[in-house]
């Protein structure tokens, strides 16, 4: 077993790690105070050609992997969880999933200036009453000559205020339930498609998340993405690598959190010596470091086992390790930012130190991207299966 | 549960839960976004008489105990614990006067605060002295008939919006923590100054300043008790009020979970309400568990502290109910959150709030590391007295 990062990998995580730190860090305060969207932030990402990570080289992409894609998230997320999850939905929700699931014209059509950061990726799938049960959305698209007719709602949707195009899953045939499900590509200017609302959370601010309305949106025909009826494979494989490289951003989160602690409790004096010194304080330190490392060390496993893996989605290996991966990730991250805070005492809960920002960002990934409840419905269905198949035939 | 709670107790939770209704509930996420001080529900706390609870009433309060308030902070945290905290503060800054206070100190202060016309205010932690409370620098010198204080003080609830603060200096630093003292400082005394209000994470319509002491004098008459007496007034006062820092808890966590089961009855995914899933009711179970467990330590805490008021393990008591309770607070809005899943961590819902709340109580009046601390001391030296072995 190879625990190495390649030269490439290794090169990529410190290039991110120093740009994020350089010309993120600084913003991050305004970005989470005032849910600031800094409007070149894409531009910055081309600039140093993060936006293709695992698309082919022909639409512009570095051809690379998952593992490389998760890293350069997890590094990003160290300084603006927010922001690197805004990434994330437009270089992997989105623009990742066209790249594996569309047809030639589509993918020529789309992925360039996607790349380029021309034009800003969302996924939209989550709707006011289809949230852990997905499979129950009512988004309608009916056929009608060349064009679907779509009509819905869709909430919570990452980057829906800012993106120029959308994922979107809707059902053809509702009456097939999930075996009816199928995927469009919506651009932003297609007649009927509006946001109706910017929505504002705990965290992760800064990254824009939208209600979506679509009132007869007409979308072409030949931006169904694959084939009629089969989004469900688009959306259960796409959510097996959506879940890995977001764990990136809860390591990221952990790891900073991490390091502020320790600085601050080297340099934190009470009853006279470092607060480091003290046992309770090496007991919580040691404990972050246990659980950060753990993490990494699942959600790089699950990056590999991505890249090495045909399809994912239901009886698969992958679906398993992806949900296992995020689900303690995100735990992880949002225990390790709390006792962050704690050891940062007064100083951690004002605003001006970064980790109570880190902590209410954290917790988001235990919610979003299917939530640790569902994750965890997954892993158990996954390692009943065989058994139970076994049961049957007896 | 029925805590057999007296009528009068009854009336003070009612007063104080329809203050939550009618006034807290549906002003308290526009008070968080705009960092706005609730001066009009102090005003409401105060016509109801509540700012009076542990006042003797030979001094205009109500003369009650702990018990009282914690029930009254309780109901008011379901509301919304930046409100609780601006008010209880006010009796943890009233406090030191009530247990030490000459009786001219008394008349002067103590009426005001229990009209609630004057917001009172705790000033003990520096910037360099936060769990190390024995490391504090602000000075007090003694000059003919005045003190002249220097020093800084931080994060001082209520700071700049209280008139009566009671201020903790060093009066002798070569007696060390002995050298403390403590005093009141009125709003307008000369030499004394507000820093800039903090921004923070949560409970941010309570005001948290930091207090500027330069060359600032006072009569000799503010010193509350005697010089000295500094660190015994401070403790006093914790093992009094920290009870209430557990209720805050209390209350904040029944908040959470009533809004949990509300949502967990309403939400329908897979086609039926998400309560009657195993793992939505084992989440909900666990959070009536550890509030009821948090609330059963705390009533009969604060009752044990009102009836024995020289209980020798005062201390240790007090530290439980504040650690115990701000940990399942910070657990069960944690998982409030999560029961509500995308809705609970949108501003639109009131959960979020709750969770970026709870984590002060964790850290304020004593992080709960030095509440560990405390109860882990005492248990030594309790030990240390018993001559029976338990060991065989």
């Amino acid at each position: 077993m190879d625990f190495e990062l390649t030269e490439e990998q290794r090169m990529m995580r410190d290039m991110v790690y120093k740009w994020a730190l350089k010309e993120l860090a600084p913003i991050q305060e305004k970005v989470d105070e005032e849910d600031w969207f800094p409007p070149d932030f894409f531009k910055k990402c081309a600039e140093i050609g993060i936006l293709g990570i695992t698309i082919d080289e022909k639409y512009g992409g570095l051809g690379s992997d998952v593992l490389t894609q998760t890293l350069v998230v997890e590094q990003m997320s160290r300084f603006a969880p927010g922001l690197a999850m805004t990434y994330a939905a437009h270089s992997n929700l989105c623009v990742h999933n066209i790249h594996r699931n569309a047809n030639e014209y589509l993918k020529e059509k789309y992925l360039p200036p996607m790349v380029r950061g021309e034009k800003i990726g969302a996924l939209a799938l989550t709707e006011p009453n289809a949230g852990s049960d997905a499979m129950s959305i009512r988004t309608r698209a009916v056929k009608k000559g060349d064009k679907y007719i779509l009509n819905g709602t869709k909430i919570f949707i990452t980057n829906g205020p800012v993106a120029d195009v959308f994922l979107v899953y809707a059902k053809t045939q509702p009456e097939l339930g999930a075996k009816g499900i199928s995927a469009f590509i919506v651009e932003k200017d297609f007649p009927g498609f509006s946001v109706s609302r910017k929505i504002r959370k705990c965290g992760m601010r800064g990254s824009p998340t939208g209600e979506l309305v679509f009132d007869n949106c007409e979308v072409p025909a030949e931006n169904l993405v694959g084939q009629e009826n089969m989004g469900v494979h688009v959306m259960t494989s796409g959510l097996d690598v959506e879940r890995i490289v977001l764990a990136g951003g809860s390591v990221g989160m952990a790891e900073q959190a991490l390091e502020y602690a320790v600085n601050y409790a080297v340099e934190r004096e009470q009853f006279g010596q470092p607060i480091a010194n003290f046992q309770m304080i090496q007991q919580k330190l040691a404990d972050m470091y246990a659980r950060t490392e753990a993490a990494r060390l699942l959600v790089y496993r699950a990056a590999d086992l991505a890249q090495k893996s045909p399809r994912g989605g239901k009886g698969t290996e992958l679906t398993k390790m992806a949900a296992a991966a995020v689900l303690f990730a995100s735990e992880t991250a949002t225990w390790v930012c709390n006792q962050a805070v704690q050891i940062h005492g007064g100083y951690g809960y004002c605003l001006e130190f970064p980790v109570q920002n880190l902590w209410r960002d954290a917790k988001l990934y235990e919610i979003g991207a299917g939530t640790n409840e569902i994750r965890r419905i997954i892993v158990a269905r996954e390692l009943t299966r065989e058994a139970f198949a076994r049961k049957a035939q007896r | 549960m029925d805590y057999f709670l007296t009528e009068e107790q009854r009336l003070l939770q009612e007063i104080a839960y329809e203050i939550v209704k009618e006034r807290i509930r549906p002003v308290r996420a526009e008070l968080d976004e705009k960092e706005e001080f609730p001066w009009a529900i102090m005003r409401d706390l105060a016509q109801s008489d509540l700012f009076g609870i542990w006042i003797p009433k030979e001094y205009g309060g109500l003369g009650m105990g702990i018990l009282e308030n914690c029930l009254v902070v309780e109901q008011l945290a379901r509301g919304c614990i930046g409100i609780a905290t601006t008010f209880a503060a006010s009796g943890l800054g009233a406090y030191p006067i009530v247990l030490f206070g000459s009786d001219e100190l008394k008349r002067k202060y103590l009426p005001p605060i229990a009209r609630g016309e004057k917001l009172a205010a705790f000033a003990l932690t520096e910037p360099g002295a936060g769990s190390d409370v024995s490391a504090i620098r602000t000075r007090a010198v003694r000059v003919g008939d005045e003190y002249i204080l220097n020093g800084t003080k931080q994060w001082i609830t209520n700071g700049g919006e209280a008139d009566i603060y009671s201020v903790f200096a060093i009066t002798d630093p070569s007696k060390g923590p002995r050298g403390a003292s403590c005093f009141v400082v009125e709003k307008g005394d000369p030499g004394f100054f507000f820093g800039k209000k903090e921004k923070k994470l949560g409970i941010r319509t309570s005001a948290t300043r930091e207090l500027v002491f330069n060359d600032c004098r006072i009569p000799r008459s503010r010193l509350i008790g005697k010089e000295g007496l500094g660190f015994i007034i401070a403790m006093k006062t914790f093992d009094k009020s920290r009870p209430g820092i557990g209720a805050l808890g209390v209350g904040l966590a029944q908040e959470a979970l009533d809004i949990s089961v509300e949502y967990a009855r309403k939400r329908i995914q897979f086609g039926k309400p998400i309560i009657s899933f195993q793992v939505i009711q084992h989440k909900i179970a666990d959070m009536a568990m550890k509030i009821e467990a948090a609330r059963a330590l705390i009533y009969s805490a604060a009752r044990y502290l009102d009836t024995k008021a020289d209980a020798p393990d005062a201390s240790k008591i007090a530290a439980m109910c504040k650690v115990f309770a701000s940990d399942v607070a910070v657990q069960v809005a944690l998982e409030a959150v999560q029961v509500l899943g995308g809705y609970g961590y949108m501003r639109d819902y009131p959960v979020e709030k709750l969770l970026r709340d709870s984590k002060i109580l964790q850290i304020y009046e004593g992080t709960n590391e030095i509440q560990r601390n405390i109860i882990g001391q005492e248990l030594n030296k309790e030990y240390g007295r018993i001559k029976e072995s338990f060991i065989r």
